[in-house]
This record gives C-alpha cells, structure tokens and sequence, in this order.
C-alpha cells in the first residue's frame, strides 16, 4: 500500500515535471514541424539563471526572472536564427537545433564550469510538510506540484479560452489564413518559440534544485522528452499530457518492483543463476521509457493522441 | 626530389626529434587518468589536486630522483573506452605512470591495456599506480605486474564494516545498495557473504543495483528500503550517487546507519547535515580526527587552504611518497627496476606504517571506521560536522589472502 502511495506521489511530481518540458517541445513541434534538439537546453539555462539570478535576489524572484530570461534568449533563437533556416528546410532546422544543444552545453560549461554548482532548495521550503507512514515528504515536492498544476491552467486557459490563443491555434493548422487576417505570423511564431522555451526554463528552476544542476542535465533529461512527445503522438498537449503522466508512473513504479524475470518467467524454465534471470524490473526503470517508445512506433506511430503519422 | 618534399621530410625530422628530446629530458611524467567532466568531474578534479599538491611537495624537496615530477590529467568519462583512448594519447606524450582510481571498469580496462602495452614495448613499459579502484578482482585474479593498488580493496573494507555488524546483535535486517558495475557487483556479493557468515541471524531484506551516475532522484530508491524495514543500509556509492543517496535519505528522514565507502567524500557531509549525525559510518585509511603529528596537520592545513577543498586521498600521498623513494632508489625512470622496488616496500605514513604486499602488489594499510559526528575538533567541507573513530583496524588485520599469481617478467 505505502509502496504504491509513494510511487504515484513521486510519478506525479516526475510526471507534471517531464510535461512542463515537453508541452513547450509539443508546441513548438506543431509550428515548425521539427524537433527542437535543443529544447532540454533551455532546461538547464533555467537552472543555471536560477542559481545565478538567485545568488543576488532570492529564490523567489528567481522563479519569475529565470523563465523570462530564458523565453527572452529562446525568441532571439528563433529571430535571428530559426527564422533564417527554416527557409532551407526541415533538415536545415534540425541539425540547427543539434547544433544549438552543442552550443549551449559548451557556453555553459565555460560560464559556470564542468560540475554540478551549489543550486539548492530555498530555506523556506527545506522542511517536512507531513508524515506518511513513517516517511517525511519534502514541502519542496509539493511546491513543485502546485506549480507545474497552476502552469498546467494556466496554459489551458491561454490556449483553450482566449483570443491570444484563438490565434496561436489557427496559426499553427492555417498560417497562410491568419496571415491573409492581417496578423503578423512570424511574430506569432516566435511568441510561442518564447513561450515554449520560458516554460522548459521554469521546468530547470523547479527542477534543478530538486535534482542536479549540471552541464550534462540537457542530454540526461533531453532523449525522454522527446519520448513523451513521440508517445503522446506530436503535437498533441494532452497526449504530451498522458504521456509524460505515464513515463512518470512507469518509472517511479518499476524501482519499487523488486521481481526478477526468474520469478516471472518461472513458467518457462528460466533459472534466477543466469543472465536473463538475474534481471530485476527495478533495474529496467531507466530503459522503459525508451522501450515504450519503439513499442508506439512500431504499433501506432502517430502516438497516444497524435494526428500526423510520422 | 622536389623543394616541397625536402622541406617536409626535414620538418618531420625535427618534430621527431623534439618529441625524443622532450619525452627524455623533462623528468616524471605521470598521467592522471579520470573522469573530468560530467557527474563525476568534481571527484576526479578532487583527486588531480590532491596528486598536484603532492607533486609540488616532492618537487619542493628536490623531485623524485633529482626529476621534477609533473602531472598530466587526461579526462576518461569514467569510460573504459575512452580510459584506453587517453592512455594511448597519455604515452605519446611521454607519460611512464598512470595514477588512476575512479571506477574498477576503467581500471580493468587499463590493466589489461598497459600488460598488453608492456609486452609489446619493452624498454618502454607503463607503470599502473591505482589510487582508488577497489574491485578485488584487480589484485586477485586479474593481477597484473605493472598494476599497484594503494587502496583497500571492497572484500578488505567490507571485513572491516561487517565485523562492527557483529557486535550490533540489535541491528536484524541489511539492505545493500550499489552502483551497477564491476564495483557495485563486488560490494553486492562481498556484503551478501559476509553478513551470512558473520551474522546468520541477520535478514538481507533487499540488494539493488542502480545505474551510475544516472539516478537523479534516489527517494524512490529510499522509500523502498524503509518499507522493507531495514535496520541497517550498506552502500558502495561514491561521488554525486552518494551526494543523491544522502540528500534523498535526509529528506525522507531515513533513520538508520548508512555503512559506506565514501560517506565523507566529495559533497556527500554536505548533504548529509544534522539528520546523519551518528548514523552514517565510513571505512577509510583517513579522516582529519585522526591522531597524527603537528607536521600532517599542518599540511593538510596547507593542502585545504590552497585548494579550497577538504582533504581526503591520504592515499594519493602515500602512492607519490613510495613511487618517489623507489625512483630515489633506481636512479632513474627505469620502470622495470621501478616496480621490482615497489615490491614489497614499506613506507612509514604520518598513520603507521604500511607495505607493498609483493604476492599481489596490494597495499596493506591501516583503516578506521568512523562516524559522522558533532562536536568534533575538525570538521568536513565547513559544516560542523565531522568524523570520529569508532574503531582503528591495524594494518595487519585488514590482511586478506590472495589468489593472485604474480607472473614477474624474467
């Protein structure tokens, strides 16, 4: 029982936290039609904005500034670079934002060195909130929480109940009619590239304190995006939505699944002593996400929710 | 022959010759062999300044055999692939000692590379000096002449935490968690066979492997040894897997004793604070509350101030004091004559003595297991807190036997 409160507890977090990451990635995806490979890197600026931005005005300041800062680098991206390379093409834009994941990681590197730095969990916040079945829950967890659900509104309600978002929707099915409406696309574009990249940012503030503040965290964190919008089928919020919820519950629930595939596959003769038996599903958790994703290609390609097929 | 082709020959002829000259004429080389960068880079940076700090006193005090020593860092990744990589890069430059001790899987890679190198080249053989690779393997079935080990290795220290075990008959049940590599596998099957045998009572009630490096949130890791009510947490972990461990343990107030290797290292004191007090215990050859003389004290004073880090590698020192009395003794950088000195030597350390055990070119030192504690004279990366000595374990008693044949080349 308290094995399974725990899990969904933390898959939840892990979950809301992977979401915020990849409904900017999503949304991006259905503007330009292309993955953004340096997504995972506006992450990590995040976290290091924070850490820097927090050094002189407090965390809490920080949470606000840091996710402008990075939205704001995220629209020069895509005005000055972006925008010149999607006219090559897709395959231009691609290995533009390979190229840019490269970059960010080596600016970073030389900005704020090769280790983790000290980002830490705010003072207010580093205690236990309540006791559950013998175990604290950190008060941080569920700061991060209530942030990644009022984000969560928040951009449902942008999206689904304003004008704003009226326009963003049409723009990214019919750009050449809202243009011919007499709105300014390209601007339109590069709003939701900011947006998307501010909210990856606000997934590093409340992210790297929560895990590790490191120039390797991009390309940690980087390939399972790219799952949970693969499986939520591209370009789909609420499919980016599930899937990040289900990679969450996946890998939070395998470490606590202690069986071997001795004891599952029993029936077939397989012995705990060799190779395959000795394999326990907790040590499976940081593949599954990945077999999820070629179990999707290969049985539904266009994902959970996805309309374009790949 | 045309002008351009004479000219090219000529230039090839001077860099070969310079790179002669240079790998001749500019005294010790030692390449340091560790990961740099990426989860580990803080450990491995902590141990090149250790080696440096070292390096600068032998120096200081007219370097080894009358050569300046100098140290190379070369980053690995903590890949045994990459490991091999560097040390190729590592030798080209000159390089005749590889100091390395992050990760057994690199230094099983890099035993086997430099016999391989040493058969190949002889005249230009490569000394292994391991810091801090403890797989027993390295000094047992996989021993190797030109591999040294100068720290203890998993089945020493795990004899040492085990027999503490002994004497606890109110602790019942033992969760052992490990990185899933070479090492890992050893803590695992060390920790599982000598609980059995020490403590038959004693219930193992979960043994887990994790991926290295990887895990950046080990709460779920945590919550799981708490519902299978361990009393008591053995882990292997080092480096941010033990900075993570700690953090998630502290947040969820995980109350029982942490048996590590490498509680007091790099970033993991920090984490721990307040809540590890009197629980997390670590078996090391070092840690700063142990009695020693005014001069250590004032070198690891020293040592503190000019790296703005705590520290640690007693061992380093002791590897760079025994490799600069054997080059004192040759003469020169004759790393056959090297080794065969290394064998068997004893060296007095400011903790007692120790010795090269020739059978396997294992080291045999002795450890102290200690406990993070308050109120201690001097504490760890300024948090107050610091380790004291539950038990000291002389050097002889942390002997184990090998099954290493030593092949000597004739």
């Amino acid at each position: 029982m308290e094995t399974v409160v725990f899990a969904l507890l933390n898959g939840l977090i892990y979950g809301l936290l992977l979401f915020m990451l990849s409904s900017g990635l999503t949304l991006i995806f259905s503007m330009m039609g292309v993955l953004n490979f340096a997504h995972a890197s506006f992450y990590m600026l995040g976290a290091y904005f924070a850490f820097t931005l927090g050094q002189h005005t407090g965390f809490w300041f920080a949470l606000f500034l840091a996710p402008i800062c990075v939205g704001a680098a995220g629209a020069c991206v895509e005005r000055w670079g972006l925008r010149k390379v999607h006219a090559r093409g897709h395959v231009a834009e691609l290995l533009f934002t390979f190229g840019l994941a490269y970059v960010i990681e080596e600016l970073v590197k030389i900005i704020w060195g090769k280790f983790a730095v000290a980002y830490e969990i705010p003072p207010e916040l580093n205690f236990s909130l309540f006791k559950l079945f013998g175990s604290q829950y950190p008060a941080y967890r569920i700061f991060m929480l209530v942030v990644s659900i009022a984000m969560l509104a928040g951009l449902w309600y942008l999206l689904k109940r304003t004008r704003i978002g009226l326009i963003i929707q049409a723009s990214l099915t019919h750009p050449n009619m809202v243009a011919h409406l007499g709105h300014n696309v390209p601007r339109i574009f590069m709003l939701v590239f900011a947006a998307g990249c501010a909210l990856a940012g606000l997934a590093g503030v409340i992210g790297g304190n929560y895990l590790v503040t490191e120039p390797s965290m991009a390309f940690s964190i980087g390939p399972i995006v790219f799952v949970v919008v693969v499986v939520g089928g591209m370009g789909s919020l609420e499919g980016a939505f599930i899937a990040s919820l289900l990679i969450g519950f996946l890998q939070t629930f395998a470490i606590s699944i202690d069986s071997s595939f001795a004891e599952i596959f029993s029936f077939a003769g397989l012995s705990a002593d060799g190779d395959v038996g000795r394999i326990t599903i907790a040590s499976l958790a940081p593949m599954l996400p990945f077999i999820l994703l070629v179990l999707m290609l290969m049985l539904r390609p266009r994902g959970l929710m996805g309309e374009r097929e790949f | 022959m045309s002008k351009g082709v004479v000219w090219k020959a000529n230039l090839t002829a001077l860099l070969l010759s310079a790179s002669v000259i240079s790998a001749e004429a500019d005294g010790v080389k030692i390449g340091y062999i560790d990961p740099l960068s990426g989860p580990f880079g803080s450990t491995g940076d902590a141990g090149l300044k250790h080696f440096r700090y070292a390096a600068n006193e032998i120096n200081a005090a007219g370097g080894m055999g009358g050569m300046q020593v100098e140290v190379i860092g070369f980053d690995n990744k903590l890949n045994p692939k990459e490991s091999l990589v560097q040390l190729q890069k590592a030798i080209d430059q000159g390089v005749r000692f590889v100091v390395q001790g992050n990760g057994s899987s690199a230094a099983n890679a890099l035993t086997d590379a430099i016999a391989k190198h040493n058969k190949r080249n002889p005249g230009e053989e490569v000394l292994f000096l391991n810091y801090a690779a403890v797989d027993p393997a390295l000094t047992n079935k996989k021993c190797n002449y030109w591999h040294f080990r100068f720290d203890a290795h998993v089945d020493m220290k795990m004899a040492g935490l085990t027999d503490w075990l002994q004497n606890q008959k109110d602790i019942k049940t033992a969760y052992i968690l490990a990185q899933d590599y070479s090492f890992g596998r050893a803590f695992t099957d060390a920790a599982k066979s000598m609980i059995t045998e020490k403590r038959p009572d004693m219930k193992i009630v979960g043994a887990e492997l994790h991926p290295i490096g990887r895990v950046k949130d080990f709460t779920p890791y945590v919550q799981k040894m708490m519902s299978a009510k361990a009393d008591v947490v053995l882990t292997g972990n080092w480096g941010t897997d033990m900075t993570l461990l700690v953090k998630a343990a502290n947040a969820s107030g995980h109350q029982v004793p942490y048996l590590t290797f490498y509680g007091g290292g790099l970033g993991a004191p920090t984490a721990m604070g307040q809540s590890a007090v009197g629980l997390v215990k670590q078996i090391t050859e070092f840690h700063e509350n142990i009695e020693a003389s005014d001069e250590q004290m004032a070198r690891v004073d020293d040592f503190e101030e000019v790296n703005n880090l705590d520290y640690y590698y007693e061992r380093v020192f002791t590897l760079m004091n025994m490799l600069d009395k054997a080059i004192d003794g040759v003469g020169s950088v004759d790393v056959p004559k090297i080794a065969a000195t290394l064998e068997g030597m004893t060296y007095e350390t400011p903790y007692g003595e120790v010795t090269m055990r020739a059978d396997d070119h294992q080291l045999i030192q002795p450890l102290y297991i200690s406990t993070f504690s308050e109120g201690v004279e001097r504490d760890v990366e300024n948090t107050g807190f610091g380790f004291e000595t539950d038990i000291a374990i002389p050097a002889a008693a942390t002997e184990l036997p090998t099954t290493c044949k030593m092949r000597r080349p004739s």
